[in-house]
Parts: C-alpha cells; structure tokens; sequence
C-alpha cells in the first residue's frame, strides 16, 4: 500500500505548521507519548460546550437529553472501532485509570467461587516489557491479595519470550496482564499462544493496546482477550479520556473501584447495589465533552482508514530503521526489521547521552523521547539507563525521517563522536 | 541563544574528563540520588573533618549536564568549609531558577558558571541540580546546619 496523503492530512493538524527553535519546523516524532489532534475533534468538543452541554444520563430537559445522545454516541463509536459491544465500554480518564480499575476488581475478599477472588494461592502474570501503567497496579493487587506476581522475560530482539508460557502461565493464575505492543522497542506481542495458555488454564488476559490501537487495525473478537485499554490522547483524541473494553459476563461480575454518583441501582443510608456496566464503573458526571472528542478522532480514523495508517507507518518505520543502521555508533533496540514491530523505535548512540541526543534534535525542531519511558524493568533488563525514542503517525513524511536521520548524525558532530 | 550557550566547552570537558569520579574507600557520609523521570544517578561520598569537606568524591550515570555539573561541582568543594560549600549551593540553585535572568557571579561560582545556559532550559534544570541537591543533603548529614 501506498503512502497517505500527508499534505491533506497535515493541514487538518494546525499545529504541525509551526516553527519551534531557531525558527525550525516541527518535526514531531513523540506519538507514542502524545499524538496531535486535528481540528475536527477540537471542533467536536468546543461544538458540545457550546451547544449541548449538560450532565449526561441526569435531569428532565433538553440538553441533558442532547449531552445524553452525544456522549451515548460517542460510546458506539469507541465500540464499534474495535467491534465490541456498546455496554462492554467503559469510559475512563486514561489507560492507567483503566487498568487500575481492573486490578481493584480482584479481591481477596470475595467468596470463593468469585471469578475476581484472589489469595496468595493464585499468581499474577505481567511481563517485563510493561509500561508501569501495566505492572504497578498488579505489584499492588499482589501487595494486597497476597498473590505471587510472576513475569516473563524478553528475548535478545526484545519481543516477549513466550518459551516458558506453560509453566509460567499455569492453573494458579488468575490474570495476564500484558501489552500488545512495547512503547519503547516497538515489539509486538505474539499474542496467540499466551492467550491460548491463559484459556487452557482458565486464566483472565488483559491486553493494554495503548500502542497498538491509535496504529492498527483491532479486533476484540479476534485477540480473544477478556479486557482491553488504551488511551485517547494517542489516538488523535483529547486528553482526560480512556477506554477499558471487558467481556460483558466478567464485568456483570467485576467490583467497581470508584463510587458515588449515578451508578447505583438502589441506595439506602447504609449500603447500596450497582447498575449495570457500563454505568455500575461510571460514578459521578463523565468527562462528556472528551469522550466526543475521542468518538471524533475514531471516526476520523476510520475515514482514512486503519490499515492504511499502518501500512503507511510501516513504510516510516522501515525508511527509519534502514537510516539508523547506517550511522555508526546508534544501535537500536529489539526488531531492526518491520517483523513484528510497530513505529516506536528506541535507539542508543554510542558516546552520547540520549537527553543530549534529544537535545541536538530539538535544536533542529526534532521532538523525541528521552529517558527510560517509564519501563524500568525493561531498561534494567536492557542494562541501559535511558534511550531516544522516535515513533510516528499517521500525519508523518519520509522527509521528516529524513530531517530526524540526518539530526541524528549532527549530534555525532555535535559531541564529536 | 541556540546549542553553544547550554553545551560550553567547560561543561563538555569535564562531560568527557569528569574530576573526582572514583569513590574513595574514607568518608563521613555517603548518599544516593536519582532523578526518577530521567533515570540519571549519582552517589556521592564526603570526608568531613572540623566542619571542613576534606575529600569529595562521586561517581553516577546521567547526561553531559548532569555529570559536568557533578565533576565541576567536586571540585569547587573540595577542601571548603560546610558552610562555603552550602553557600555555593545556594548561590549555584539560585542560578538555575533564574530563567536565564539571573547573572552569575563568577568569583564565586568559578567554573559551574558555564551552567548559566542552562536556566534557559526548564527541562535540563534538574540535571544539573542533581549532584548539588546530593552535596546538600550529604552536608547537612555530616553536621551542617540550614
Ligand atoms: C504501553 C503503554 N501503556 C500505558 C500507558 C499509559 O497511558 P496513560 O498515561 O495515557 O494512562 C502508556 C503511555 O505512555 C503506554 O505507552
């Protein structure tokens, strides 16, 4: 497939036109961080202020009526971009608050034949390639559950080593946490035999998509997990909105982590019992205006299509990786090859700290990641302290790849290494 | 105001040829700090004798401003009183919350003067504080007072 139309589609993104340092164009390559947005999703949620505004799912009048359709919507949307169903979406304020939703499900207080009673008896698989929205909540559900956590290692490309899943995923385990694509190697996850193994032994999998979502094309009836997350800043969206998707049948099951307004079926002075998800994991007025803004983004996604998002990517990465190889001294983390990867790639520059890479960079307009992109356990593993990330989207070009190359050699100038 | 003013030649000497980066075995404290949003170290060992730093030393990983910081930042020290050095402290945290509005005074601060650039920089302040937030609190441990 060919390249998108990045002239088209950079003019929906303003601020891809300015200058940064010295008058330098942007090039901005921290997509895995943040991703721009367009100005249709800014126009979406200054349209819901200034038009609809009301607290969703509450009063007698109009408005409330209007916000009520806007934000419903907005969830169909989110649904059908990963083909689930509307009542599995629960809107949350990000990955990370998705993800502790989850591990507050699990208690060691639930009777017995709960499918979210945990004991020191059960284990809690992750990885080592986590970002720590997907490990901490886990150390603390093992902290409080007294459940052993577990993880598996990564191979010398950095992908998730599957060899020991058989023993290390096993009849003990309750949940596999873990990521469809690294934010720092770019891996992606082999999914099919971990999610095999976690079904043989009746373990729960949840996927964190935050990388894989805003860059593909996802299927929750394909991957087969039972929970799913991502974030909608990454994916053109607003900032202050995630999605966690879960199988309804678990859900139904599943304690809520945060209570109060408007997800309750029946209260008294004493106690009270849940609605239904997804309101039973919605308490108090919703962040309504974001969530339209990220139905915006998914539809404006789709237009330009998934696929095409990815094989465009797909052609950035490759020109980025070829580049790489060919300055001496950078080595790259994990796959230097597309298989298997997706558009983060970390790298290392022998003789130069990666905050000062990222700094010559900036000079030229270049926005990178530095540092350890809050995976420590990776960066431990790896041995390093810190690396330089670039990752793209779909408003990037081959001549910024070639900006971002050729900044990369002025900082081998610049220290004289 | 571009690369020139945060990476002086100073800084990128004692980067490539750090002073004092060798933990000595004799000390009166040691301590440990790190900058958890960058991942930069650095250890940190005084002698202390009568109120005067009779050997510092360091060792750590981090950027070139975070280890020149730390190389000029040893040997401004070395051999000064508690008090001096907490002086320093001051004087060199003052210039890196200046914005770039503050103007160094070079009889005091000598070498770590070169840092002045780096004020214009928000995100880099904290590398070059690292070793003298490590200086602090391993004074005010060997019997400094505020
Ligand atoms: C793989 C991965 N998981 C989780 C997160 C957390 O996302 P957020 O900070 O939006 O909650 C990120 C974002 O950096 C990520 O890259």
């Amino acid at each position: 497939m060919p390249l998108l139309d990045t002239n088209l589609i950079r003019q929906d993104f303003p601020i891809l036109g300015r200058t940064v340092r010295n008058g330098k164009k942007l090039v901005y390559l921290d997509n895995a961080a943040t991703s721009q947005k367009p100005l249709v999703v800014l126009d979406a949620e200054r349209n819901f202020y200034l038009n609809h505004n009301a607290a969703a799912h509450r009063g007698a009048h109009l408005l409330a009526e209007e916000a009520t359709d806007a934000f419903e919507g907005a969830r169909a949307i989110v649904a059908d971009f990963i083909s689930a169903q509307s009542s599995e979406i629960i809107f949350t304020k990000s990955a990370t608050e998705s993800i502790n939703v989850v591990s507050y499900g699990f208690s060691n207080h639930l009777s017995k034949g709960d499918p979210f009673y945990i004991s020191k008896d059960n284990n809690i698989v992750v990885t080592q390639l986590e970002h720590h929205a997907n490990l901490l909540p886990w150390q603390q559900l093992a902290k409080r559950s007294g459940a052993t956590l577990s993880w598996l290692g990564i191979t010398a490309d950095a992908q998730i080593d599957i060899s020991n899943i058989d023993s290390m995923i096993n009849d003990k385990t309750k949940i596999v946490a873990i990521t469809h694509q690294s934010n720092v190697s770019g891996a992606i996850t082999q999914l099919e035999p971990i999610v095999k193994r976690a079904r043989e032994v009746g373990a729960m999998v949840l996927l964190d998509a935050c990388q894989s979502v805003p860059h593909m094309p996802v299927d929750v009836n394909k991957l087969n997990v039972d929970f799913l997350t991502y974030s909608g800043h990454k994916a053109v969206g607003p900032t202050g909105v995630g999605v966690l998707w879960g199988r309804s049948e678990l859900l139904e099951k599943m304690e809520p982590m945060i209570t109060g307004g408007s997800m309750i079926d029946h209260a008294t002075i004493e106690s009270a019992t849940w609605a239904k998800a997804p309101k039973k994991f919605e308490a108090g007025v919703p962040n309504m205006a974001q969530a339209v803004g990220l139905g915006t983004a998914l539809k404006y996604l789709t237009k330009i299509g998934m696929d095409k998002i990815q094989s465009h990517e797909e052609i950035l990465v490759a020109k980025a990786l070829t580049g790489l190889q060919d300055i001496s001294g950078v080595e790259i983390i994990g796959s230097k090859s597309l298989l298997n990867r997706g558009s983060a790639i970390s790298f290392t520059l022998e003789g130069v700290h990666p905050h000062d890479v990222g700094q010559v960079l900036d000079d030229y307009g270049i926005a990178v990641r530095t540092g350890h992109h809050c995976a420590w356990p990776l960066m431990q593993e790896l041995k390093l302290n810190a690396t330089t990330r670039a990752s793209f989207y779909l408003y990037n070009t081959p001549e910024e790849v070639d900006i971002f190359l050729n900044g990369v050699r002025e900082v081998k100038k610049f220290f004289k290494v | 105001m571009g690369l020139e003013s945060l990476y002086q030649e100073i800084i990128l000497d004692h980067y490539k040829r750090p002073k004092n980066k060798a933990l000595q075995d004799k000390y009166s404290v040691e301590v440990h700090h790190n900058n958890p949003s960058c991942g930069d170290e650095i250890t940190l060992r005084v002698q202390v004798e009568n109120q005067i730093i009779k050997q510092l030393t360091w060792d750590g990983v981090g950027c070139s401003i975070s280890q020149a910081s730390s190389s000029v930042m040893s040997e401004l020290t070395q051999g000064a009183s508690i008090e001096k050095a907490l002086e320093l402290e001051v004087s060199f945290l003052e210039l890196m919350q200046g914005k770039g509005q503050v103007e160094a005074d070079e009889q005091e601060l000598a070498d770590a003067v070169a840092f002045s650039g780096v004020a214009r920089y928000p995100a880099r302040v904290k590398c070059a504080l690292l070793s003298w937030m490590a200086l602090k609190d391993a004074l005010l441990r060997a019997g400094g007072s505020k």
